[in-house]
């Protein structure tokens, strides 16, 4: 270690420079003080970005903070409220209706795609990119035009169809609440797609073709194939990207904030949405808080039931049924 | 239109100055007559940080940048000036009041002032040295701004007013020579203007300006969200006359005004699919500034219209209100007010008002005198809404209630609520009494 003999040369005594030559190798030589060491900037950053504003949030909503003015404890009172409050129950049923439709259509949808672009297709790289176009449009872009496509006075779609005489009057898409849930789905699952169709289909690319074609030599069907090959080894696959759509989902704002902000008549108000109204918008940070902290134990329900639910098969842990 | 022409304004001026209910007539303008004094040192080496809402109308920011250049040269304090959109500049405010670290000025919204008043920097002398000078500052802005009657908390800079804007062919072919002053004569338009195939249309979704119609709706039956004493009385009686006239009103709306946000209302006016809706005068200045000749061609036949008065018998009207607050924490108090007086004085401020192309109206009562009032005629009903304007809390005292109640949009779904059908008046009166509770904390 020239370096560190420099380091002694320059003014400390020998016996303390050998303790600290010592310390030094002993650490370096150390797999535990390494390991932490390594995993200390990751620590940091975890804890400063995520764990910080994690508990700070939840902390928030058990207090009566108003933005830039630090809250009391109050205890449950927020919670108290949000119970009973008549917006916040439409938001959380409307935050459960959104995510359990979306998910389910864009699984439905999703795995159908990945099945078509599996299989050998002409010009395929080039279908396979187009799928992802809209998960990489910005979603505040594609939000707009989501905004005029459904817009009450400039519907294309109304356009057409008033033009094609299947109608005589413009939808209402956003004006109506049933329609506006169903509308802002729509844009939600479009948008959706590409991630589950792509990570299913690099799922599907991994199940070996000789599966298929022992199948095929047994006689399988195809719905047999996809019923005894397909669909079982695609499940953690399926476990893990529908979790994370569901989590999207749930926690979706843009899409909301850009074409109704929650309306009409707060009916498609989802629980990230009303949270922000509340918080930054109306102030009431505490309030704002203390919904987002209620939307914890559904994400947390999501994940377990993908966890113990989907992933921990028993032909994942050996057997083969 | 950003020169101020002295000699069209002094030809319209004298019918103005004989309506004008304050000022002093004829002597438009004349600091000599208001003569005050007011003598600020602003601190050596000052440099001052302003945040403001972005423009609505690019007139607004270009005479405000030229009004800080000019009050650089003169005074050789620097002025940075940073844009947000106005719904971000609130959080900003609060959080800058209450860190004690942030812009010296900001410029910002409604009731924002009545959040953090320990913060903000005691103005009265110079809010006294103006409204002494500029013919008295209109009552909103006391109860913004001076909620104890004594000491100001910020200057007022003036409202985006939203007024009635229709088509005049329209409103004529509906039988109407004038527009109606009276809620009666204006229901009967709007079941008029639908009955001929040109509706009206109100936004009822979530939108933060264009909803503001709502408050106007409520208070001119009579209603109002909360007493003197900060008491919710959101439902009664007269709420719910106000709602029952909604739901007459929303039968004559063009389909879709429950999605509507704050944009939906212009693109549909621009497009002559409605003949009548609630707006600034930004779909007036499109038709001058707009490249589309489909939308120029709209020009001559855009008319603006207060709002009729209903059984209350007032004026009650609602609009953004702007203000501009200085910070305690800043280190040149004297030059920031200093800031404010300069860009409230009449070589600036006019000027300014002028470039806004009536977007802005003033909050001092000698600036109804401008010319910008008259130049056009068709700016002339936006001039009054700050004398006209009640605050979102009205009539209560403002504060943190009274801004959260604003932002979860109480009023608009309550009215989108008993006009939809979606509820009876009287459930959705209920539903905004527990709403408004809440913020109001019985």
């Amino acid at each position: 270690m020239p370096g560190m003999q420099e380091l002694a040369r320059a003014g400390a005594s020998r016996p303390a420079m050998a303790r600290r030559a010592g310390l030094l190798e002993r650490f370096q030589n150390n797999r535990n003080a390494l390991g932490w060491a390594f995993m200390l900037p990751a620590t940091v950053l975890l804890l400063l970005f995520l764990t910080y504003p994690l508990g700070l949030g939840t902390w928030l909503g058990f207090t009566d903070a108003k933005i830039g003015r630090a809250g009391e404890f109050i205890g449950l009172e927020n919670f108290a409220f949000l119970v009973g409050d008549s917006v916040t129950q439409l938001a959380l049923f409307n935050t459960l209706f959104y995510t359990v439709v979306a998910s389910v259509a864009k699984f439905g949808l999703g795995l159908w795609l990945a099945l078509l672009l599996n299989k050998r297709l002409p010009f395929q790289s080039f279908f396979r990119a187009v799928v992802l176009l809209p998960w990489i449009v910005p979603t505040a872009l594609s939000a707009i035009a989501f905004w005029w496509i459904f817009d009450a006075q400039f519907s294309i779609i109304s356009w057409v169809l008033v033009k094609l005489g299947l109608t005589t009057k413009y939808i209402d898409f956003l004006g109506d609440p049933w329609n506006a849930r169903f509308s802002t789905i729509v844009a939600n699952v479009w948008r959706g797609i590409p991630f589950v169709a792509i990570s299913l289909l690099a799922g599907l690319q991994t199940i070996s073709p000789s599966y298929y074609e022992a199948s095929a030599i047994d006689g399988a069907t195809p719905w047999q194939q996809f019923r005894h090959i397909t669909l079982p080894l695609l499940t953690p696959i399926i476990a893990v990207v529908m979790t994370f759509s569901v989590l999207f989902t749930f926690t979706d704002f843009q899409l909301i904030y850009v074409l109704t902000r929650g309306g009409p008549l707060n009916s498609t108000h989802l629980m990230a949405t009303l949270a922000f109204q509340r918080a930054i918008s109306g102030g009431a940070l505490a309030e704002g808080a203390a919904i987002a902290t209620l939307m914890v134990p559904f994400l947390l329900g999501a994940i377990m039931f993908s966890y113990f639910g989907l992933q921990r098969r028993a032909w994942q842990q050996g057997g083969d049924k | 239109m950003t020169e101020f022409n002295r000699r069209k304004f002094l030809e319209s001026s004298a019918g103005v100055a004989a309506a004008a209910t304050v000022g002093t007539g004829a002597a438009v303008f004349a600091p000599a007559v208001h003569a005050q004094t007011l003598n600020l040192k602003p601190e050596k080496d000052a440099k001052l940080r302003v945040l403001r809402w972005s423009r609505f109308v690019q007139g607004d920011i270009d005479q405000y940048m030229i009004n800080v250049k000019k009050f650089t040269e003169k005074t050789g304090i620097e002025v940075r000036v940073d844009n947000e959109g106005w719904e971000d500049v609130r959080p900003k405010a609060a959080v800058a009041a209450n860190t004690g670290a942030g812009p010296d000025i900001i410029l910002s919204t409604n009731d924002d002032a009545n959040l953090y008043p320990e913060k903000l920097l005691d103005v009265t002398d110079v809010a006294d040295y103006l409204g002494k000078k500029y013919g008295g500052w209109y009552p909103a802005c006391d109860a913004y701004l001076r909620p104890d009657g004594k000491k100001w908390l910020g200057l007022a800079l003036g409202a985006a007013g939203a007024m009635l804007v229709y088509r005049q062919s329209h409103v004529k072919a509906a039988g109407f020579d004038t527009f109606p002053k009276d809620t009666t004569a204006f229901l009967a338009l709007l079941k008029a203007l639908h009955a001929k195939g040109t509706p009206s249309g109100f936004a009822l979704g979530n939108a933060t300006g264009d909803g503001l119609w709502t408050n106007w709706l409520i208070w001119s039956h009579g209603g109002q969200l909360v007493d003197k004493s900060n008491k919710v009385v959101i439902d009664s009686a007269e709420t719910l006359k106000a709602l029952e006239y909604a739901k007459e009103m929303y039968a004559t709306f063009i389909p879709g005004t429950l999605s509507w946000l704050d944009p939906n209302n212009n693109k549909a006016f621009l497009d002559s699919q409605i003949s009548l809706t609630n707006n600034g005068i930004s779909i007036y200045y499109a038709t001058k500034t707009s490249a589309d000749q489909k939308v120029k061609d709209l020009r001559e036949d855009i008319y603006h219209a207060q709002y009729p008065v209903g059984p209350v018998g007032v004026p009650t009207e609602s609009h953004l209100f702007f203000n501009q607050m200085i910070f305690k924490y800043t280190k040149y108090p004297q030059a920031a007010k200093e800031f404010l007086r300069f860009m409230m004085e009449q070589e600036q401020y006019d000027p300014w008002l002028t470039a806004a192309g009536g977007y802005i109206a003033p909050p001092l009562a000698e600036y109804a005198k401008s010319a910008v009032w008259t130049s056009d005629p068709k700016h002339t009903p936006y001039r009054d809404c700050v004398k006209n304007l009640r605050p979102a809390g009205y009539a209560g005292k403002l504060g943190y209630a009274s801004a959260g109640a604003a932002a979860d949009f109480i009023v608009v779904n309550m009215v989108a609520e008993a006009a939809s059908g979606s509820k009876t008046p009287k459930e959705a009166a209920e539903r905004a009494q527990k709403r408004a509770e809440r913020y109001y904390k019985v």
